[in-house]
């Protein structure tokens, strides 16, 4: 028989217990604990991450609610059950299994148990940041992990303050979470990247449609001139210039302890004001932690943390990783997810959303990490 | 004991396999009528035929069910989860050449590339309200392609065949599909993306990594190998 996630009945008890003591010590803290279904409808995950959910979430359906997926993640259910008439301020916590597709490594497991906490409050969003950040930190003190952190908004508003076109802004700011696209695009844009010829081509068409033959398919001819139109309009805008592009550069080799982080931004940002709040906000935090008696000191802070995830987090985000194990997922991880909050309260009516800030730990690991400790 | 060696059950892929192996002195041949899927081998000891469809035959070899098998690096890559740790690549065999890419219609005259492509669809989920549909049969291949370029905003949705018609009946708006000469793109209006080549696929013969042998086959095997001229 094969066992539990390669448990053996007794490591599976102690990770119950893990993920109950997890719980209780958020529920102590004032949060509802909440339970959420396994089966989520698929449509509402993949609008909102795209195909790429499906390499990680498990996908089976029915011939009446056609595609359901296993979950995922908490964080969804939770914020579509809040939305749909939470009173606010408001905090939940939970604990069950998740499920993930693993078709690269056998070693990492598709199901195992994850413990929350989720803040809804815009009160205040630095003090709520912090608290999640400095309750995951205290409930996994016992391992020897070190925290990385970062905030997504940095980057975002280095974006939007860029002295270039709104569609180009809006194009980097799509694939602020891809990071070798995002790469592409602003070396075009910076005009370092040799042209496309075929697109030269097109642009110097005197009929661009001459070879476009039998129009087929729902993307319609209009659809096409208005994509050459807007072709034409970014030929015929400035490149980004030499000055903005080494900031972002700057901006993205960001890699200190917290407080020289910060000293670091506040320096870029002389240069590049449009990031002073997003500096500001780093800054807050860094108070508020400190506040909860986090040691900020050694702290680390990446401007270009969370890139690498599903475009989910927005501001805060954070990791808590085994020291002599690097190569494990995280323990525990979090962020802030304002404008999930939006997309997902549009279909209950709340597009304004809500300030939201959350963490997750995975005691299936921290059993694990415990017993070789 | 024996060696059993699986190979596509039917059409040119079969007839072109028995062909390769039998210039190197293993004769391969159907057992009875046309119409039944035994095989029989002349040539060496040892060594059964199975044949099954091409499709079945990464699922056959994933699961030690068959020691060889002849199938297209497509189906291979497309069904099988870290396949380089499942099975080994033999020797490709020359024939059976297809090229996985991404094509869209003919009329698009603003794309070429991939790049173009995800700017498309970007526009087209703000026009239409739902991501641009590329059909496929094959979802692995194509996300991990799209995903490691950078391309969002789209969804595959399923084809298991006639896809390229997919987009004159407005279920899909691109395809990702097999082809070798580009004929049945063009006549359905539709042309490749000068960066949409997913995967170059040819008939291969692939060993099963994970299935159990005996001394006997083991030596069946280094003999086989050795008509194949298999390093």
């Amino acid at each position: 028989m094969a066992l539990w996630q390669g448990h053996t009945p007794e490591l599976r008890a102690q990770v119950r217990a893990c993920a109950a003591r997890l719980r209780d010590e958020f529920a102590a803290a004032g949060a509802q604990p909440v339970e959420c279904p396994i089966l989520l409808p698929a449509a509402t995950l993949l609008d909102l991450y795209g195909e790429d959910i499906r390499a990680r979430a498990y996908v089976t359906s029915d011939a009446l609610r056609g595609e359901q997926m296993m979950r995922p993640d908490f964080t969804v259910p939770v914020v579509q059950m809040h939305m749909e008439g939470g009173a606010e301020p408001a905090r939940y916590t939970y604990a069950g299994e998740v499920f993930r597709r693993q078709e690269e490594d056998e070693a990492r497991a598709n199901e195992y148990l994850q413990v929350g906490l989720e803040i809804f409050d815009g009160s205040d969003p630095a003090a709520a940041d912090a608290e999640v950040f400095a309750r995951v930190q205290s409930a996994t003190s016992r391992l020897l992990l070190r925290a990385a952190t970062g905030d997504m908004g940095i980057l975002m508003a280095a974006v939007d303050g860029l002295d270039t076109s709104a569609a180009r802004k809006a194009a980097l700011h799509r694939h602020i979470w891809r990071p070798r696209r995002f790469r592409s695009l602003l070396d075009r844009f910076a005009g370092r990247a040799a042209p496309v010829p075929s697109r030269v081509a097109l642009l110097e068409a005197s009929d661009p449609f001459a070879n476009a033959g039998t129009e087929v398919g729902l993307r319609r001819r209009a659809e096409v001139e208005a994509r050459i139109e807007a072709l034409r309009a970014d030929a015929a805008t400035p490149p980004i210039s030499d000055r903005e592009i080494d900031l972002i550069d700057t901006l993205l080799d960001v890699k200190e302890t917290l407080p020289f982080a910060i000293e670091r931004l506040r320096d870029i940002a002389v240069d590049m004001p449009s990031i002073a709040d997003a500096v500001e906000t780093v800054a807050r935090r860094a108070k508020a932690l400190e506040a909860r008696g986090v040691d900020i000191t050694s702290l680390e802070f990446e401007v270009a943390y969370g890139r690498h995830q599903m475009e989910y987090y927005d501001g805060f985000v954070f990791g808590f990783y085994d020291v002599s194990r690097p190569y494990l997922p995280p323990v525990a991880s979090g962020g802030r997810y304002d404008a999930l909050t939006r997309v997902l309260g549009r279909q209950s009516g709340r597009p304004e959303g809500i300030p939201a800030v959350g963490g997750v730990i995975r005691p299936g690991l921290m059993v694990e990490l415990g017993e070789s400790a | 004991m024996s060696i059993k060696l699986g190979v596509p059950s039917k059409g040119r892929l079969m007839e072109k396999t028995f062909d390769w192996f039998g210039e190197r002195g293993v004769t391969l041949g159907r057992s009875g009528s046309d119409r039944e899927y035994a095989g029989r081998v002349d040539g060496i000891d040892g060594v059964e035929l199975v044949l099954l469809s091409a499709g079945e035959i990464p699922r056959e070899l994933a699961a030690g069910r068959i020691h060889l098998g002849v199938t297209g690096t497509d189906l291979i890559r497309e069904k099988l989860g870290r396949w380089d740790m499942q099975v080994e690549t033999l020797v490709e065999l020359g024939f059976g050449h297809a090229d996985l890419i991404l094509a869209v219609p003919q009329c698009w005259v603003d794309v070429d590339v991939l790049d173009d492509l995800d700017a498309a669809a970007a526009a087209f989920r703000r026009d239409h309200g739902f991501r641009l549909r590329i059909a496929t049969k094959y979802h692995r291949l194509v996300r991990d392609f799209l995903r490691d370029h950078g391309v969002a905003d789209y969804q595959l949705v399923d084809s298991q065949g006639a896809t390229e018609g997919t987009v004159k009946n407005e279920t899909a708006e691109a395809v990702a599909d097999i082809t070798s000469t580009g004929e049945t793109l063009r006549a359905n209006h539709l042309k490749i993306l000068e960066d949409g080549l997913i995967l170059k696929s040819q008939a291969t013969l692939f060993r099963a990594r994970r299935v159990d042998m005996s001394d006997a086959d083991r030596a069946t095997l280094r003999e086989l190998m050795t008509l194949l001229s298999i390093e």
